[in-house]
């Protein structure tokens, strides 16, 4: 069965919400039920018929073609089955998703993978900020899941993130990490100022020593077999960090500003 | 039945319903594997004096384990899930955790669930962090020289315990001698332990004693210095009785380890002293699972060696 694909013909001037477009939502849907679809287009509401061209009929796999980072909530909710975005994203992409399958190739804007719970997030292009991080309001930022970018992330990446993973194989922006909960960020490129800021817990992997606060303590350098064990079950993903299998690094510990349990593991 | 002039009596050995876990031993090299996996089997011969039976299964390869490190295999079984659980965790607060670059984690998936890690963190004092990868959930603890590494929790599988032959000899080397090459043979057999030392036991016991206080006392019937003034179950020319018990996850695997390890005690021969295989046993009133030796060694689908 061909993928459910809506193609973007509308020129787009405002934000248009696109979160009833999942797989577990249209499933058992008619093509003209789901061309119905009514979606937020800015203070409106749009049928999806009128925004995207809609061919193929497999709810299961959903695919947005010429995709711009007008497109919001894409994924949003996420259960099950696998969506494809060709071109960019908006913001909000796989928001409190739980489970199932997200790629993007092309950008993505702000707040992607918020409150994600579950389930693989792959961007192949740049990333905005607040990747994995909390909404307004919300305490918690992403809860579970991988997320991985090919490119860069933006500002705050892991804001206030409670579990889960985030591999990013380009740079990252300031405040990488702060008020982080729990969870594992590895960067392979460079990470900006007031890396782990408020950090209470969780793990930032690195490959370079970041300029550092005073509240990040150097523990000294050690060989943690963990590292091995993480680094295997990295081994299917589709990143270069599958391909990672160094169990030595110098830990950082903070921030103790904020209890300190965190920690930023700088591999040698 | 007679194999290679050892009689094999038509009898059978009466096995019990356990319940039991796999573990998953590393560690910086097979030696310490060993060190923590020795001390964490020990004094684990029987459920009546150790609360859980527990043995060594086999070696594994650095491909073979979660951290990609040498490793070992144990297997431990008990009568029930709460001493099972009680006994693992006790286990592994003095003998895993205090071995120098030892780590464990789960060896066997099952429904059931039970505590491996989960309460050794709090020796973390604080300090200790858990990371989920591939939907398992690992604790870090800081110690002395480094991280102990636990994964949560392990499965719990039921399980059979009990299953048993013994050999009888004209000798007590030669006993011992065909019980030694019956246990090098079961060692290969998967899923199964023979957790006595050495995986023999000289001191077979029947239920019941003159004494008020004792449930078991030596199954005077097999003691060849008893011969002239018990029931003995003994001939002249038995000089020697040793015994070999299997714990096994299955059924299936003590019919196989027993096969095993008769042919292989079999092989010796009547030329090597090797005289009688039989089996223990309570009148098939008490245990869940009976082995007859004769099916057994007619059972020709058992004689693949490991799978």
């Amino acid at each position: 069965m061909s993928a459910l694909t809506f193609t973007l013909k509308k020129d787009l001037i405002q934000k248009l919400d696109v979160s009833p477009l999942t797989p577990d939502l249209l499933a058992d849907k008619t093509h003209a039920e789901i061309a119905s679809t009514l979606l937020w287009y800015g203070k409106k509401q749009i049928a999806a018929g009128e925004a995207f061209a809609i061919t193929g009929i497999d709810t299961n796999k959903i695919v947005f073609d010429q995709s711009t980072s007008k497109i919001d909530h894409i994924g949003t909710g996420l259960k099950t089955g696998k969506i494809t975005v060709n071109g960019h994203a908006g913001a909000f992409l796989a928001f409190n998703m739980s489970n199932g399958n997200i790629t993007v190739n092309g950008n993505v804007a702000d707040f992607a993978a918020s409150g994600m719970a579950g389930g693989l997030l792959q961007i192949n292009g740049n990333v905005g900020d607040y990747l994995g991080a909390a909404i307004i309001g919300d305490r918690k930022g992403m809860k579970g899941g991988i997320v991985i970018v090919k490119g860069n992330a933006g500002e705050r990446t892991g804001d206030q993130m409670r579990r889960g993973i985030i591999l990013i194989e380009g740079n990252v922006g300031t405040y990488c990490a702060s008020r982080m909960l729990a969870g594992t960020i590895g960067v392979l490129g460079n990470v900006g100022e007031y890396v782990g800021y408020g950090m209470r817990r969780g793990t930032l992997i690195l490959t370079k020593t970041p300029k550092l606060h005073a509240t990040i303590q150097d523990c000294g350098t050690h060989t943690l077999p963990f590292l091995s064990l993480m680094f295997k079950s990295f081994s299917d993903l589709p990143s270069k960090f599958a391909q990672m299998n160094q169990n030595r690094a110098q830990r950082f510990a903070g921030d103790i500003s904020n209890d300190g349990k965190g920690e930023i593991l700088v591999l040698r | 039945m007679i194999i290679n002039g050892v009689q094999i009596d038509d009898t059978f050995a009466e096995a019990f319903n356990m319940r039991g876990t796999r573990v998953i031993i590393t560690a910086q090299n097979h030696k310490w594997a060993y060190n923590a996996a020795n001390a964490m089997t020990g004094f684990a011969t029987s459920v009546i004096g150790c609360g859980v039976e527990a043995g060594i299964e086999r070696e594994l390869g650095p491909e073979e384990t979660p951290d990609g490190r040498p490793g070992v295999a144990i297997l431990m079984f008990a009568m029930g899930s709460s001493v099972l659980m009680k006994q693992l965790e006790n286990r592994m607060g003095q003998t895993i955790l205090t071995c120098p670059t030892a780590a464990a984690f789960s060896g066997i998936d099952g429904n059931e669930r039970i505590n491996l890690g989960k309460n050794l963190r709090f020796f973390g004092d604080g300090f200790q962090t858990s990371k989920q990868f591939g939907g398992k959930r690992y604790w870090r603890v800081p110690v002395m020289d480094g991280e102990f590494i636990t994964e949560e929790t392990t499965g719990m599988v039921r399980a059979v315990g009990g299953g048993n032959f013994l050999v009888l000899a004209a000798s007590q080397p030669q006993a011992l001698a065909a019980c030694e090459a019956a246990i090098e043979a079961m060692r290969k057999i998967p899923n199964v332990i023979m957790p006595f030392p050495g995986g023999v036991v000289r001191s077979g016991s029947k239920v019941g004693s003159k004494y008020k206080t004792m449930f078991a006392s030596t199954n005077d019937a097999f003691c060849p210095t008893l011969k002239g003034i018990t029931d003995t179950q003994l001939s002249e020319d038995i000089e020697s009785v040793m015994e070999i018990v299997i714990d096994g996850l299955t059924d299936k695997d003590i019919r196989k380890a027993t096969y095993v390890g008769i042919k292989a005690a079999c092989e010796l021969g009547a030329e090597n002293g090797i005289k009688r295989i039989s089996a223990g046993n309570y009148g098939g009133k008490l245990g869940q699972f009976q082995f007859h030796l004769r099916d057994i060694m007619n059972d020709k689908s058992l004689s693949g060696e490991s799978e």
